[in-house]
């Protein structure tokens, strides 16, 4: 699963332009999939199963895309003006690197603020790709760029600039590939724009109308010094979200999730997020409703370029979907 | 007459009587929620042009234009937004006979409020944001910033029976042209509902164009989220106004050598929208709208990526999902009391969404994105 893992990390894919991960991803469950289509924001749907007696239909959600930049201006000189896709931090931009889609790298600096201490806004920061004229630079306004890190591994630790939420990503195509018998009709959707506003989940369960709707996607851990002040921490097992400042889960679902895990004898940590939402809300409040839950990977340094996860949490993830798949669901 | 003329005549032209009716459009009042009058203006004027019109519950203009094609799936459904809702005031509390106090309704900056002659209700009751004379202010007073708190508006009557709490208001700027230029109150959006006007009258054949003249897009995109569910397109266009912030004075103010920041300019043409806070717009209609405008020999710029939003926020969202984008008449000093705008911006916003709604069908939505 790790060659997986890196390979959808590497890949480019900040929100709206999410085309490159969901061709990696295609590719790799085309076979595994009764049906696979995109719908017509871009959302990548796999379908798995029918409904039998007893069953349901269950959205899962992971979004393909990423946070990034986006390009405002080209000056005289060649340097690049932006602003931002998603949460991007200004305090992780300064010395980074980024990848545009059409392969061009850059480096962020800013403008001389008179005062070492001072931390830039994004309006003071530019792009240099080492271009000397605007007509020589190989970017556009409106060219679209992510971090640019490679993936690494430090044993169990897995680092890079898009765990959230390609590791998303990888858990729903890992069960996709193990599931082999459901009661269930499953529908894997790799969402687009959750960054900008779980815009793709939106509409995605819209169309999709399901009986219960699952997010994976990462979340923060209390695990670092003096960090945040939360029970979470990497290695732990993958987090039953409890609530997010978007979404109290369906405490049905939630119970549904604990007791699997329990009776699967799987490792599991409960979730209080205190800032952040997942796809889960767009799906809860879709239609009429919808129960929902999500599922979280325990993730360090979210929205960085090394975000940090811990390869156990993940495969219990995929162990703990699994086994709440194969079942018949009963959320009386 | 050859085909291609016929195609030409066909074409959307902006002339005086076009000029007029957006002069009317821009002095009528219709502040968020009280956007009666300038429905009325579009229902006159699209009335007979249309294969259905009808007003939805929230107060949208639904007008439908079919295509030619008696196959339904060669048609692209194409929804068309403008909003007839511009920024204003609402009277929330008389305080004696002619006095009221107000908020504002839509984004404004009460800075710019001081002063300045206003319309109330629907029968124009001429007032004023009134302000204390430069005789009794001090140096001091002149340095600070007037709250909304201590602003009133005044109608300089004895209780006008016409005249009551939950009126709204608007600036009373008339529209002036001034050579190139169009200097009006609520170019945005009445440039869009002119727009939105000439292309249902010159719908092209080729798809059923879905026009939604949308309320309560300044309080938060409201009408356009009901209208997208109602039409539920194949694609989603907004035609809206957008700010142009390229006075070279600014430029120097900031202490920069070159204006990075101007969101749009005016005389660039046709503003084509790639990402905003409420949307990122669709990467064929990108394409297909900047590869339109160069093959057809139209000006047009993008739009510094940014904040703001327009009615595609609330279409692209709307069920399934809608493919969406938007294209702006780029104009300075919006959300003020009057704006300006160029002629030949306005007429190239025209001629570019006519030609590229004339190259559109269901393989656009095929392309790679």
């Amino acid at each position: 699963m790790k060659s997986l893992i890196q390979e959808l990390v590497e890949t480019t894919g900040p929100s709206g332009y999410e085309s490159r991960v969901r061709d990696v991803i295609r590719t790799k469950i085309e076979t595994l999939a009764d049906e696979v289509y995109v719908d017509a924001l871009g959302n990548l749907i796999a379908a798995k199963g029918e409904v039998e007696s007893g069953g349901k239909k269950i959205m899962l959600a992971a979004h393909m895309d990423e946070i990034g930049i986006i390009a405002t201006h080209i000056d005289e000189l060649g340097f690049i003006r932006f602003t931002t896709i998603g949460g991007v931090r200004r305090q992780t931009c300064v010395g980074g690197r980024v990848r545009f889609l059409n392969g061009t790298r850059g480096v962020i600096s800013y403008e001389d603020l008179g005062d070492v201490n001072k931390l830039p806004t994004f309006n003071q920061m530019y792009i240099d790709v080492g271009s000397t004229s605007r007509a020589e630079c190989p970017v556009r306004v409106g060219d679209v760029a992510a971090f640019d890190r490679p993936f690494s591994s430090f044993g169990d630790r897995l680092v890079s600039k898009a765990m959230d939420d390609r590791i998303g990503t990888a858990v729903l195509i890992e069960t996709l590939r193990l599931l082999n018998k459901t009661p269930n009709q499953v529908f894997f959707v790799f969402s687009v724009q959750e960054e900008v506003g779980l815009r793709g989940a939106t509409t995605a369960a819209y169309g999709l109308d399901p009986d219960i709707g699952i997010a994976v996607d990462v979340t923060r851990s209390g695990d670092t010094p003096k960090g945040v002040k939360m029970e979470v921490s990497l290695g732990a097992g993958p987090a039953v979200k409890v609530r997010d400042s978007g979404m109290l889960s369906d405490p049905r679902v939630v119970s549904w999730m604990v007791d699997t895990a329990e009776k699967e004898k799987l490792p599991y940590q409960m979730e209080v997020l205190e800032a952040g939402t997942t796809d889960a809300r767009a799906i809860q409040l879709t239609r009429a409703g919808v129960p929902a839950g999500c599922i979280s990977i325990p993730c360090r340094y979210i929205h960085a370029p090394s975000e940090m996860v811990d390869y156990n949490d993940v495969q219990n993830a995929v162990q703990l979907l699994l086994a709440l798949l194969k079942q018949e669901v009963n959320l009386e | 007459m050859s085909a291609d003329t016929v195609k030409r005549d066909n074409a959307p032209k902006i002339r005086a009587a076009q000029i007029r009716l957006l002069e009317r459009l821009c002095n009528a009042s219709a502040v968020s929620g009280d956007e009666g009058e300038v429905r009325s203006i579009v229902l006159d004027e699209i009335r007979s042009h249309a294969d259905q019109v009808e007003v939805d519950s929230i107060g949208n203009v639904l007008a439908t234009k079919l295509g030619k094609s008696r196959h339904r799936k060669k048609r692209l459904r194409v929804m068309l937004a403008a909003h007839m809702d511009e920024i204003g005031f609402m009277l929330i509390h008389r305080e004696d006979s002619s006095i009221f106090r107000f908020d504002t309704v839509g984004g404004i900056d009460v800075r710019q409020l001081v002063g300045k002659p206003v319309l109330v209700g629907q029968d124009h009751i001429p007032g004023v944001i009134g302000t204390k004379p430069i005789h009794l202010t001090t140096s001091n007073e002149r340095k600070n910033t007037i709250s909304l708190d201590a602003l009133r508006i005044d109608i300089g009557l004895d209780s006008n029976p016409k005249v009551k709490v939950g009126d709204r208001a608007t600036f009373a700027t008339r529209f002036t042209r001034i050579g190139p230029s169009l200097r009006a109150k609520a170019l945005d959006d009445r440039l869009g509902v002119a727009t939105l006007i000439q292309l249902v009258k010159h719908a092209p054949e080729n798809i059923d164009l879905l026009a939604a003249f949308t309320v309560q897009e300044e309080v938060g995109l409201r009408g356009a989220q009901v209208a997208a569910y109602t039409f539920d397109p194949d694609v989603g266009i907004a035609l809206d106004s957008t700010p142009a912030i390229d006075l070279p004075d600014w430029e120097q103010e900031a202490g920069q050598e070159e204006n990075s920041f101007y969101n749009t300019k005016l005389d660039g043409g046709p503003a084509i929208y790639l990402a905003d806070s409420a949307t990122l717009a669709d990467p064929r209609l990108i394409r297909h709208f900047a590869d339109t405008a160069e093959a057809a020999g139209i000006p047009f710029q993008f739009r510094q990526p940014g904040g703001g939003g327009t009615d595609a926020g609330a279409i692209h969202r709307s069920r399934a999902g809608i493919p969406s984008i938007s294209v702006s008449v780029p104009a300075r000093y919006l959300h003020t009391a009057a704006g300006i705008a160029r002629l030949s911006d306005w007429r190239h916003t025209l001629t570019l969404l006519h030609t590229a709604l004339t190259k559109m069908t269901p393989s656009l939505l095929s392309e790679p994105r």
